[in-house]
């Protein structure tokens, strides 16, 4: 690893921000691998409700996750302006539902705050830290925590 | 870095390779010994085998293979030579000293250690088979790469037989290698610096025609003054063939300055061509140790009885190797010792060894042009051209041709299952010593040719499946004997195809299910209720079930709480099905049905509830239109169909997958009739019949573990994702209503 980058990392993180619902959450840009828009899915029978089916991308079946139904918000009422979130997390690829993306943010890591522990909201696993930016409070998603996989497989 | 550079490497790997397929061959030829089926052909396609590793591990200097390696071979040449008569128990002693040699090549491999103490016990046993005949194997210390003939298969296939009526006809007409070419061939220790092997020289001089080689050893020193980097060794070939003196010269190039090399011989290819390399008309004479030019050495080695002394002979001036002018005086003989090192009883057909990854890139290559083909079907389909217009028949071409390639490219990645076969007798052996039961693996279809990575993904449920026919369904001996039964138990393991797919049988003959038994099990550990009622097949089931096993005691073997569930969640995986029959008395059959690729599939397009989806089309056995008076009610939910003499269950597919409540009426709707594995059948209904064609299978990623239903998904013409059903399995987790009435009479589960 060079200097540059390990500089880079102790000091600031580009988060990618976008709407769900009425909250703005941010993803760490590395784990996006590419925004496109929605294209209807096929669904999956005896899915959970949040897992809204499969598209094709480009050869290899993709799984979307409708993340507003995911975080207790209901679910996405769909329509052009929905965007689906490509992320990549190690192990899986999985597209994420939401309604627009915002922008582009360079944070510094020290800027990010611990939510506190509200065990009331049930979405707050999925959210690892927060932000303020111009006033307004980002929620940073954990990723792995949003993604069906462990919960499913319980079921 | 200097090891990718390294020659040895890569020859040592395919040294490794070449085991492999001789361990395949040691395995088969046992096994037909057991049987009883032995001829002296099998005997020394076993003894070859053994020779051929050993052969090899000497020259990779791996010791200890060959040390046991030696005392197998010892062994089996006694065999060979009448001296010891392979009964039973001696067969089982080389079929564990088959795997031990197995376990010595893998260790080699890996560069592991082998369990010294197995290897030890198992030399024991044999020494104890070799008997005071013992002292002549020290004398046979030393044949490693001694003198031998090496030659090439010709093709030639006679009988023993023919050969046994007309003995004396051939017998006269050896000729000398006057007429060939003599080669001195010394090399120097810098050749062996620069990794250069004369095994693979003289392999090269094989392909040229007939080979005699005698190895001069008698410049090696005592251990004691021996210097491992000198080279002491020296090689007399003599050689017929038709290439001229520059040929033979040139198999040298690459040494031609690392060695010493006289060739004596014609210059010109004239006298030789007068004679022929190969007499292939010629029946191989063997009586008096003298083939001629271009016999078959195997077919001499593999003759009769009745020329053993002579051999033995032979075999005697061979191993003495110190004395390389005994063995001019005795020339030719090359029928003993070296014949078995190269040549095979079977030519075999060329093959080439490919990197799966290639493959695997080709497989998916093709599974794109077919998606391809599909998006263009689509689009002349939209552009409504004439039927019979040059691209439709164009077209048309193409998808044959698609096909076609198709077919070919899912030939190269099958493979038979002999190989896990023979694993599976391996488990049978070792598993049934260590619980004292006396069992046999009988194979039938192992030729049958399954998808590589079904193969490879098939190992550990197939392992289980023995390992539990072994422990928990062949009964103890004195148990058997009181059932009637032989004393030996008998796993049978058949594979076959059937319906567009492989089917794997694990039967044996032991006393069955007992079922009270299970169920009490299954009702002790809470997995099921009590007094619950349960038809057979359903006791029968619970076997499957997580965390269930039978054993009242856990024993070695299996038990060890990973259960029938684990081998059935692994065989779903590979979308296959498992299911299980048992007579009590008559033994358990555990039937395994899995797809033929995992690949493609032929499949039928329908539409269901607004949703595109993919019946594979072997399990459509026909499809009907309901009339009125076909349906009648069955209970207050569900309906049956007449489907001409028999009643059918009917099933809503949209209702099933959760896609729409039950229709009101199913008149006039369309059912395909989906066979399910035991015979019986089951009707689904769907919206309407789009087409039949070839879909290319896509996984589903494992996100959401198994989708119940569904097998896989697959990409449309229009790019669209369909899923591919499962409906056998749709069928199984059917709940089967098509009635959307009184929905609080729903049974549970």
């Amino acid at each position: 690893m060079t200097d540059i980058e390990e500089k880079a990392l102790a000091a600031e993180i580009e988060l990618l921000t976008f709407q769900v619902g009425k909250q703005e959450y941010a993803l760490d840009i590395m784990s996006v691998r590419e925004i496109r828009g929605w294209s209807k899915a096929t669904p999956l029978p005896h899915a959970p409700a949040f897992v809204r089916g499969v598209i094709n991308l480009r050869g290899t079946v993709l799984t979307i996750v409708d993340l507003a139904n995911r975080l207790g918000m209901g679910r996405t009422e769909t329509n052009e302006r929905n965007v689906i979130i490509v992320v990549h997390t190690g192990k899986e690829t999985v597209g994420l539902l939401v309604d627009a993306v915002s922008d582009i943010l360079a944070i510094n890591k020290t800027d990010l705050q611990a939510p506190p522990e509200m065990s009331a909201d049930n979405n707050q696993t999925f959210v690892s830290s927060l932000i303020i930016v111009e006033e307004r409070m980002i929620r940073i998603l954990a990723l792995a925590a949003a993604l069906p996989s462990e919960s499913m497989e319980a079921a | 870095m200097s090891d990718e550079d390294d020659p040895m490497i890569e020859i040592k790997a395919s040294f490794f390779v070449e085991c492999e397929e001789l361990l395949e061959s040691l395995q088969d030829g046992l096994q037909i010994m057991d049987d009883g089926g032995a001829d002296d052909e099998i005997i020394n396609v076993v003894f070859r085998a053994v020779h051929s590793i050993k052969g090899g591990a000497g020259a990779f200097g791996l010791d200890q293979l060959v040390r046991f390696a030696h005392q197998f071979e010892s062994v089996l040449d006694r065999v060979r030579s009448g001296a010891i008569i392979a009964d039973r128990n001696a067969i089982s002693v080389f079929f564990r000293s088959g795997d031990i040699l197995a376990d010595l090549v893998r260790s080699a491999r890996d560069e592991a250690v082998a369990d010294e103490e197995r290897t030890q016990s198992v030399l024991k046993e044999l020494e104890t088979i070799l008997g005071h005949d013992s002292n002549d194997v020290v004398e046979d210390e030393i044949d490693d790469f001694q003198p031998m003939t090496l030659s090439m298969d010709l093709g030639l296939h006679i009988s023993n037989d023919e050969v046994l009526d007309t003995p004396e006809q051939f017998t006269t007409d050896a000729p000398a290698f006057e007429d060939g070419y003599t080669i001195n061939f010394v090399p120097d220790s810098s050749l062996y610096v620069s990794g250069n092997e004369p095994l693979h020289l003289l392999r090269l001089l094989r392909e040229m025609g007939q080979l005699n080689v005698t190895c001069d050893t008698s410049e090696i020193p005592s251990l004691a003054d021996i210097d491992v980097e000198k080279s002491y060794l020296s090689w007399t070939i003599q050689l017929t063939t038709d290439e001229d003196q520059d040929a033979v010269r040139e198999v040298f190039d690459f040494v031609a300055d690392l060695c010493t090399l006289t060739i004596n011989g014609p210059e010109s290819s004239g006298p030789m061509a007068a004679l022929p390399p190969t007499l292939p008309t010629l029946p191989p004479l063997t009586q008096q140790n003298a083939p001629p030019p271009g016999e078959e050495p195997s077919a001499t080695a593999t003759k009769d009885l009745g020329t053993l002394d002579t051999l033995s002979d032979s075999t005697h001036l061979l191993g003495s190797a110190t004395k390389p002018e005994a063995i001019s005086s005795a020339l030719p003989v090359p029928a003993k010792s070296g014949a078995p090192e190269i040549s095979k009883s079977v030519k075999p057909r060329p093959t080439v060894r490919v990197d799966l990854e290639r493959i695997d890139r080709l497989v998916n290559l093709v599974g794109e042009l077919v998606i391809n083909q599909a998006m263009i079907s689509q689009s002349v389909q939209e552009a409504d051209l004439s039927t019979n217009s040059a691209v439709s028949d164009g077209l048309d071409e193409f998808m044959q041709l698609t096909r076609d390639i198709q077919d070919s490219v899912m030939m190269i990645r099958a493979q038979p299952v002999k190989s896990l076969f023979q694993r599976m007798s391996r488990i049978i052996r070792e598993s049934s010593a260590m619980i004292g039961k006396s069992v046999r693996l009988k194979t039938e279809g192992d030729a049958t040719e399954v998808d590589k990575t079904v193969i490879e993904r098939l190992a550990d449920p197939l392992t289980h499946m023995i390992r539990n026919a072994v422990d928990h369904g062949v009964e103890s001996p004195s148990d058997r004997l009181a059932a009637g039964k032989s004393e030996e138990g008998i796993v049978t393991l058949s594979a076959g195809h059937r319906s567009g797919r492989v089917i794997i049988e694990v039967a044996d003959d032991g006393a069955g299910i007992n079922r009270p038994r299970v169920l009490q099990i299954a009702v002790e550990k809470g997995l099921v209720p009590e007094n619950v009622q349960l038809s057979d097949s359903e006791i029968d089931n619970l076997l499957f079930m997580p965390g269930f096993s039978t054993a009242s005691e856990v024993s070695d073997l299996s038990g060890r709480g990973v259960g029938m569930d684990v081998v059935k969640s692994a065989i779903l995986a590979l979308g296959g099905r498992v299911t299980i029959k048992s007579n009590p008395g008559n033994g358990t059959t555990f039937t395994i049905s899995l797809p033929l690729t995992l690949a493609v599939l032929d499949g039928m397009v329908i539409d269901v509830a607004q949703q595109t989806l993919v019946v594979p089309l072997n399990t459509i056995t026909e499809t009907l239109t309901l009339a009125e008076d076909d349906i009648r009610a069955l209970g207050p939910l569900t309906n049956v169909i007449k489907v001409r003499d028999t009643f059918v269950p009917l099933l809503d597919l949209g209702a099933e997958l959760g896609y729409r409540t039950p229709l009101d009426s199913y008149t006039g709707a369309i059912v395909l009739l989906i066979a399910r594995e035991d015979g019986s059948h089951a009707a689904l209904v769907v919206d309407a019949i789009q087409d039949q064609r070839q879909v290319v299978i896509k996984g589903l990623q494992d996100t959401f573990g198994r989708v119940p239903g569904v097998a896989a998904a697959t990409i449309l013409g229009d790019g669209k994702i369909a899923l591919i059903l499962d409906p056998v399995d749709v069928v199984a987790n059917a709940d089967g209503r098509t009635r959307s009435v009184q929905p609080n009479l729903q049974l549970a589960g």
